[in-house]
C-alpha cells in the first residue's frame, strides 16, 4: 500500500535530523498559525499565490532562496565544525554516514535552490522593467516554473524528516549513486526533485528568452538593451540549450535504478564515465548560467553608482555572448583525471584559459566605468567591489587548476573546493546580494537599512576570506574534499580559522536578517516617494515604487542605451500634456501554477517511495488540471483607461 | 483555397516598413509561435543526449544481440512511411485549419491520428517481439540505450496523438478561436518536429547498425 515507506523511515534514533525537522516544523507551523490568526489566508491566495505578475513571483524566488541560504548555510556550519574538531584521532560528532549526507545536501541546496532562485528571481523582478513591457511572454507559465522550483525545495527538505538524502556529492555520479551501492531513497529524493524544478527552469529559460528576444519597447533595438537584459538573455539561451541535457541525464540513471536499465552500472555493458560526461555537459554551462545574471547587476550598479554610462557596451555584450558559447566548450576540465589522453585535455586546458578572457575584459571595463566617476559608496556598489577583488582571485585559481598536470595534483582537494567557493560566492552571491539591495525599493517602495548593509557585507567579506583561503593552503597540504576526519592534526589550525570564518559569514546572514527586520519596522522614514532613489539609468526607474501591475501606463519610447537617464537629461516633456490612456489588458491570476506543483510534489514523493498508486493518481491530476486550464478562455482582466489616469494624476500630485 | 492556389498564391508583402526595433512588444501569435519553437529546440537537445549515449554504448552488447540481429529494415521503413505521410497529412490539417473549416480539419486530424497510431502500433510489437527474444532494456548497455531513446520518441508520439485528441475537442467546444488556432499551429510544429527526430533514429539506429 505505502510502497517503501514505513514508520521506520523516520530517523528517530538520530537527534540532529530529528531536532531540525521538529525546529522546521515548528516554524511553518507558527507561520501558519500567524496567517490564519491575522486572517492573511484570503489575502495570500490572491496577491501572491495564485499571482502571474512578474514582479511578485520574482520576490517569492528571492524569498525562497533566503529561506533555502538558511537551510544549505546550516549545512555548511555543521561540516566546517565537524572538520575543526576530527582531527587525529578524533571522530567529531556527525558519523560518516550523516557527514555524507550533509556535504550532498548542502551542494544541491546551495546550487539548484539558493543561486538559481535567486538570479532567476531578479530577472523575473527586473526584465520585464528593464524592457518597458508589461510582463514576460508567458506569464502563466512563469507562475508554473515557480510553484515547480518550490515543488522541488519541499522534496529535499521532505528527505530531513522522512528516509535520508543522497550520500553521494552533489551531482551524484554513479556508480555510487546505482542501486546496487545507494539502495535507500537518498539519491531518489535527489532525482526527482531536480527533475521537477528542472522542468520550471527549462520553462523560465524558454519564457525569458522569448520575452527579450520578442517582447521590448519601441525603439530598444538590441544595441539599447540594458546590460542587465543582455546577460539574463545569455543566461537564459543556455538554461534553454543545457537543461535538456540534465534531463536526459538523471533520466537515464532513474531507469537504471528503478527500471534495471544499464547506462552506468558497472556490468552489462554499463558506462560511468558517460554520466559523468553529460552531467558537465549540463553542469559548466550551468555555472554561466548563474555568473551572468551576476555580471549584469554589477554592471547596472557600477554604472549607476558611478554616475556614467558603462565602459565598453559592446565589449561587454561581445564577451557576454562569447562566454555563452565557449561555456559549452570546457566541460572536460572538470575531470582531467578520467584519463582522455594528453591531446583532449590539452584542448579543454586551453579553451578554459580562453574563457577567462572575454571575462577579463569585464573586468576592465568595470575598472574604467569607475575610473573618473562620481562614485556613491552605497552598500550595492560594496558588493561590486568585493566582488571585484574576490572574483579575480577565484577566477585565476581557475586558470590554474585548467593546467592539467596541475589539475592532478588538485583535483578533488580542498583547493578545489575554496576555488569554486571563490567565484560562486564572490561571485553569483555578491551579485544576488548587490541586486537585492539596489532593486529592494523598486519592488517595496522603501529602501534598505544602508548601516547594517554594510555591516552585513564586511561579515560576508571577511567571513569568505577566512572561511576559504585557509583551504586553498589546505589543499595544497594535501587535504581532499568530502572528508569526515583526518589523521593530520597539522591542518586542524587552518581548520579552526576556517571555522572562525564561517561563523563571521554567519554574523552577515544574520546582520541581512536584521537589515530586513529593522527596514520593515523603520519604513515610514525610509520611504522612497521618487521610484528612483540611485539616480537610476534604466526604465525600471522611471516608473512608481512599487510599480503599479501594469508596470507601464504608457510603454516608454526608447531613443538610446540608459533610456531613462537621456529622459532625465532631455527634461519631462511628457509632465507637460496628459498623454491620451488607453485600457491595459492583464493575464488574470490562476491557481493551475501551484495546483500542478502539488501534484508533481505528490508523483515525485509517490516514485521516490515507490507507491505507484499515488504516483498514478499524481499523474492524473496534473493531466486534468492542465486540461481544465485548456478550456479557460476568460484569461484577461482589463484595467479601464479611467482608472489609469487617475492612478497617474495622483502620482504626479505627490 | 485549393492546396495548388495556396502554392501558386504570391508570398504577401509585409506591408509595415517600420524597423522591428521600433515597433514595439510583438504580437501574441508571433509570441506564442516563438515560445513554441524554443521548446522544439530544447526537446531535440534532449534527444542529442539520447543520441549520443546510444552512440557510446551502441556496441556494449555484453555478449547480447546487436542491432543486425534485432533490426528488420523492412519492418522499420513501413513505420517509418507511417510516420512521414501523417507529418503530409498534418500539413493538410495545417491548411484546413487556415481554412477555419471544421470538417476537413477533423478528416486530416484523423487520418493523422490513424498514421501515428499505426506507427505506434508497429513499435510496440517491434518492442514486445524483442523483449520475447529475451532482448530487452535490461538485457545490455547498447539495448538500454536503444528502448530510451527509441522510447522516449515514442512517447513523444504518444502525447502528440493525446494533444491532437485534445485539440479537436477544443475545435469542437471552443471554435476556431485564436487561443484555439495558436495551440494547433504548436501541434503541427511538434508533429513535425517528431518526424525530423525519427529521421534521425532511422538513420542513426536502424541504418546505422552494420550489415
Amino acid at each position: 500500500m505505502f510502497g517503501k515507506l514505513s514508520w521506520d523511515a523516520i530517523p528517530f534514533d538520530q537527534p540532529i535530523p530529528m531536532a531540525a525537522s521538529l525546529g522546521v516544523i515548528l516554524v511553518i507551523a507558527a507561520i501558519g498559525l500567524l496567517v490564519l490568526w491575522k486572517g492573511w489566508t484570503r489575502y495570500l491566495w490572491d496577491e501572491w499565490i495564485t499571482s502571474v505578475d512578474h514582479k511578485r513571483l520574482g520576490v517569492m524566488y528571492a524569498l525562497l532562496a533566503l529561506v533555502m541560504l538558511i537551510r544549505g548555510f546550516i549545512d555548511a556550519l555543521m561540516m566546517r565544525s565537524q572538520l575543526a574538531m576530527a582531527a587525529g584521532g578524533a571522530e567529531g560528532y556527525l558519523p560518516p554516514e550523516h557527514y555524507n549526507q550533509i556535504f550532498s545536501a548542502h551542494g544541491t541546496i546551495m546550487i539548484f535552490f539558493v543561486a538559481m532562485p535567486f538570479v532567476i528571481g531578479l530577472m523575473n523582478f527586473a526584465v520585464p522593467l528593464q524592457l518597458g513591457i508589461r510582463d514576460v511572454a508567458f506569464p502563466v507559465l512563469n507562475s508554473v516554473s515557480f510553484w515547480l522550483t518550490a515543488s522541488g525545495v519541499l522534496l529535499v527538505n521532505l528527505s530531513l524528516v522522512l528516509g535520508s538524502f543522497a550520500r553521494t556529492g552533489w551531482l551524484v555520479y554513479p556508480p555510487l549513486s546505482e542501486l546496487a551501492y545507494s539502495p535507500d531513497v537518498g539519491v531518489d529524493y535527489y532525482l526527482w526533485a531536480l527533475q521537477i524544478s528542472g522542468v520550471g527552469t527549462l520553462l523560465t529559460g524558454i519564457n525569458f528568452t522569448t520575452t527579450i528576444l520578442k517582447l521590448r519597447a519601441p525603439g530598444m533595438g538590441y544595441g539599447r538593451m540594458p546590460i542587465f537584459c543582455w546577460t539574463a538573455l545569455s543566461s537564459n539561451l543556455l538554461i534553454v540549450a543545457a537543461f535538456p541535457i540534465l534531463t536526459a541525464t538523471f533520466a537515464m540513471l532513474l531507469l537504471d535504478r528503478y527500471l534495471g536499465f544499464h547506462f552506468f552500472t558497472t556490468d552489462a555493458g554499463g558506462h560511468a564515465m558517460m554520466y559523468i560526461n553529460l552531467i558537465w555537459a549540463w553542469g559548466h554551462p550551468e555555472v554561466y548560467i548563474l555568473i551572468l545574471p551576476a555580471f549584469g547587476v554589477f554592471s547596472e550598479v557600477i554604472s549607476t553608482f558611478s554616475g556614467k554610462p558603462l565602459f565598453g557596451y559592446r565589449s561587454m555584450v561581445a564577451a557576454t555572448l562569447g562566454i555563452c558559447v565557449l561555456s559549452f566548450m570546457v566541460w572536460l576540465h572538470h575531470f582531467f583525471t578520467m584519463g582522455s589522453g594528453a591531446d583532449v585535455n590539452a584542448f579543454f586546458g586551453v579553451m578554459t584559459m580562453i574563457i577567462a578572457v572575454p571575462t577579463g575584459v569585464k573586468v576592465f571595463n568595470w575598472l574604467f566605468t569607475l575610473y573618473g566617476g562620481r562614485v556613491r559608496f552605497s552598500s550595492p556598489l560594496l558588493w561590486s567591489l568585493g566582488f571585484m577583488c574576490t572574483f579575480v582571485i577565484g577566477g585565476m585559481t581557475g586558470v590554474l587548476l585548467s593546467i592539467p598536470p596541475a589539475d592532478f595534483v588538485l583535483h578533488n582537494s580542498l583547493f578545489l573546493v575554496a576555488h569554486f567557493h571563490n567565484v560562486i560566492i564572490g561571485g553569483v552571491l555578491f551579485g544576488a546580494f548587490a541586486g537585492y539591495v539596489y532593486w529592494f525599493p523598486k519592488a517595496f517602495g522603501f529602501t534598505l537599512d544602508e548601516r547594517l548593509g554594510k555591516a552585513a557585507f564586511w561579515c560576508w567579506l571577511v567571513g569568505f576570506y577566512l572561511a576559504f583561503m585557509p583551504l586553498y593552503a589546505l589543499g595544497l597540504m594535501g587535504a581532499t574534499r568530502r572528508m569526515q576526519h583526518y589523521h593530520e592534526t597539522g591542518w586542524q589550525p587552518l581548520m579552526l580559522v576556517a571555522m572562525a570564518g564561517a561563523l563571521v559569514i554567519l554574523a552577515g546572514i544574520v546582520l541581512t536578517g536584521l537589515q530586513l527586520y529593522v527596514s520593515i519596522r523603520t519604513r515610514a522614514a525610509r520611504i522612497d516617494r521618487t521610484g528612483d532613489p540611485w539616480n537610476g539609468r534604466t526604465l525600471e526607474w522611471s516608473i512608481a515604487s512599487p510599480p503599479p501591475p501594469w508596470n507601464f501606463s504608457v510603454l516608454p519610447r526608447v531613443r538610446g542605451t540608459d533610456a531613462y537617464w537621456g529622459m532625465k537629461q532631455a527634461g519631462k516633456e511628457a509632465a507637460a500634456q496628459e498623454p491620451e490612456w488607453q485600457d491595459i489588458h492583464l493575464p488574470r491570476s490562476t491557481p493551475i501554477g501551484v495546483v500542478l506543483a502539488f501534484f508533481a510534489t505528490v508523483a515525485g514523493f509517490a516514485m521516490i517511495w515507490h507507491i505507484w498508486w499515488l504516483a498514478i493518481a499524481g499523474i492524473a491530476g496534473l493531466t486534468v488540471t492542465s486540461l481544465a486550464h485548456a478550456w479557460r478562455v476568460d484569461n484577461e482582466i482589463t484595467v479601464p483607461a479611467r482608472q489609469i489616469a487617475e492612478y497617474e494624476r495622483r502620482r504626479r500630485r505627490r | 483555397m485549393s492546396l495548388a492556389d495556396h502554392l501558386t498564391a504570391p508570398v504577401e508583402d509585409d506591408e509595415d516598413r517600420t524597423p522591428y526595433s521600433e515597433r514595439g512588444p510583438a504580437p501574441i501569435d508571433v509570441v506564442a509561435g516563438f515560445g513554441f519553437w524554443l521548446f522544439l529546440l530544447s526537446d531535440i537537445v534532449m534527444f542529442s543526449a539520447l543520441f549520443a549515449a546510444y552512440a557510446v554504448l551502441a556496441d556494449h552488447t555484453a555478449g547480447g544481440p546487436d542491432g543486425v540481429k534485432l533490426f528488420n529494415r523492412g519492418y522499420v521503413l513501413i513505420e517509418t512511411m507511417c510516420l512521414l505521410f501523417s507529418s503530409f497529412t498534418c500539413g493538410m490539417c495545417s491548411l484546413a485549419i487556415e481554412r477555419r473549416s471544421a470538417p476537413a480539419t477533423y478528416l486530416w486530424a484523423a487520418v493523422t491520428f490513424a498514421l501515428g497510431a499505426a506507427f505506434l502500433g508497429l513499435e510496440l510489437s517491434e518492442f514486445s517481439r524483442m523483449i520475447a527474444e529475451d532482448a530487452g532494456p535490461t538485457r545490455s548497455a547498447f539495448l538500454s540505450a536503444f528502448f530510451t531513446l527509441v522510447g522516449t520518441h515514442g512517447l513523444h508520439v504518444t502525447l502528440g496523438l493525446l494533444w491532437f485528441v485534445s485539440m479537436m475537442a477544443q475545435v469542437a467546444t471552443l471554435g476556431f478561436r485564436p487561443i484555439v488556432v495558436r495551440r494547433l499551429l504548436c501541434l503541427t510544429l511538434f508533429w513535425h518536429a517528431l518526424d525530423i527526430v525519427w529521421i534521425g533514429v532511422f538513420t542513426i539506429v536502424y541504418l546505422g547498425a552494420r550489415w
